[in-house]
């Protein structure tokens, strides 16, 4: 018996120690709901030691799809956004959502698949006409399905090419996966599909075994990624003089170099462009 | 290999093993702390709706942990009915969801627990003068055993839980990761070594919480 009611005091204890230290964010904290491709490839943690050092704010990262990452900012549960898909970008701020656009870097989108490449597109440079290879092909191909920005691009790029693969052939060569962009790469790796990926999540992907960069170079595979504001006007988020701050740090030459900076096997991931958005 | 050891060793790693067990071991707490004597009470009090109660313990044993995440996530929302509490995204967020998950669990299997006792001593408790909670807490103490696994049971649940916790707690660095999202982090950077290593720690953790709550509850 005493033990038993040694035990349930232990654990009250405990629950109002982890609720007390739990409930209460660090001081001075801000929400950055932001795309896989940043956070899963390493530039976030790699940049934001240097910006908490220098101002004592902590980020908490969200690492979600850019339309989920907006979808959270527009419920009020973040306080700026970091995300890559310009035509929903232009939708939340014309909602009166957002404000305060500006490009903090680019990269490039890349066309990925196996080696043996059934559908003869490596080495091209032009993803339409590898994807219109790739659909008369029926070669296997994996679609993220998840709304994010990646998915938007593959998406703009069928349309482009007047192919709608849902449909197109009976659609078993098209497989919409509804996930990640690492979730679509281990997809692909395992069916030997073929996949559209950002640069930066592919050069940290662990699990390559037989995929391999197929088409790049093409204009259209640009990946720029903004930084958002969130307006006052519609969202009186309390925090958003230190998101403000975040943002401002991000496109000066101190945030700029930090990004700048960032390789991941001797490869640059991210191209700073605050100065000269592409 | 070495990878992995070396991840393994690291104070990130260190400070999500100990996310882990402490929101685990709250929501197991604040679920035991309900569980137990609603489950109690469930085989010994008769009352109206009684029966149902029992139904919709049992039914919850299966209880979508996605399905309690969103519905969660939407209630703590800055815009939802629990927004002013600014617990989104925090590990508070996470020890909620997951006590949510073990409390029907441990409610259902006290409830089954307690049931052949109360047969075999109601009659003697209620000769003795005893009072509901007197008795409630006797047949806890009589069921121990099966009290326990009941109680291991909701704890299984928290600690391997990832649906919901992953919604609710955002899977933020430093803050809301614990040991089942950083595993599926790590699966979708395609670090499959890593991720394993982290799901044989994590089954460790399980087997050393039972072992030492069978030492304790036996001695």
């Amino acid at each position: 018996m005493k033990l038993r009611q040694f035990s349930l005091l232990l654990f009250i204890a405990l629950v109002a120690r982890a609720s007390i230290a739990a409930g209460q964010p660090a001081p001075q904290s801000i929400i950055l709901a932001s795309t896989t491709s940043v956070e899963n490839s390493g530039l976030l943690a790699h940049i934001l030691p240097a910006f908490i050092k220098e101002t004592g704010i902590t980020v908490h990262v969200l690492a979600q799809g850019t339309g989920q990452a907006l979808e959270t900012a527009a419920r009020d549960d973040a306080d700026l956004v970091l995300v890559h898909d310009p035509e929903a970008e232009e939708k939340f701020i014309a909602a009166g959502d957002g404000i305060d656009r500006q490009q903090i870097a680019w990269n490039d989108f890349i066309v990925v698949g196996p080696r043996s490449d059934p559908a003869h597109i490596a080495g091209t440079h032009d993803a339409v006409a590898a994807l219109t290879s790739i659909a008369s092909a029926q070669a296997p191909f994996v679609s993220r399905g998840d709304k994010s920005g990646t998915d938007a691009l593959e998406h703009r790029l069928w349309r482009v090419a007047e192919i709608d693969p849902a449909k197109a052939g009976g659609g078993s060569w098209y497989r919409n996966i509804g996930g990640g962009m690492g979730a679509a790469l281990n997809a692909a790796q395992a069916m030997n599909a073929y996949t559209i990926s950002d640069r930066g999540t592919w050069l940290s992907f662990g699990n390559k075994s037989d995929l391999t960069v197929l088409v790049e170079g093409d204009p259209r595979l640009l990946n720029r990624y903004d930084v958002i504001l969130l307006n006052p006007a519609k969202h009186p988020v309390p925090k958003q003089a230190l998101a403000r701050r975040f943002a401002h740090w991000l496109v000066s030459p101190e945030g700029q170099a930090a990004i700048g900076a960032y390789e991941v096997h001797g490869e640059q991931l991210f191209h700073p462009s605050a100065a000269t958005p592409r | 290999m070495d990878d992995v050891w070396a991840a393994l060793g690291t104070a990130e790693f260190a400070h999500i093993v100990g996310l882990s067990l402490t929101v685990s071991l709250s929501a197991t707490a604040l679920a035991a702390v309900v569980g137990l004597p609603c489950g109690a009470a469930l085989a010994i009090c008769r009352f109206p709706g009684r029966q149902f109660l029992i139904l919709l313990a049992n039914a919850f044993l299966g209880l979508p942990p996605v399905v309690v995440g969103l519905t969660l996530y939407l209630m703590l929302s800055r815009s939802g009915p629990l927004g002013a509490l600014a617990l989104l995204f925090t590990p508070s967020a996470v020890v909620i969801a997951q006590a949510l998950l073990a409390a029907p669990i441990i409610t259902a299997l006290t409830h089954r627990a307690i049931e052949e006792p109360w047969q075999e001593y109601g009659g003697a408790l209620r000769v003795d003068g005893a009072t509901r909670w007197r008795s409630i807490r006797v047949l806890l103490a009589i069921a121990r055993r099966s009290v326990l696994t009941a109680v291991l049971a909701g704890f299984g649940r928290t600690i391997s839980e990832v649906g919901a916790v992953l919604i609710v707690g955002g899977n933020i660095a430093g803050y809301t990761r614990i040991m089942t999202t950083a595993i599926v982090l790590k699966t979708s950077e395609g670090e499959l070594g890593l991720a394993l290593g982290l799901g044989l720690v994590l089954i460790g953790i399980s087997i050393a919480v039972s072992a030492s709550a069978f030492v304790l509850w036996e001695r």
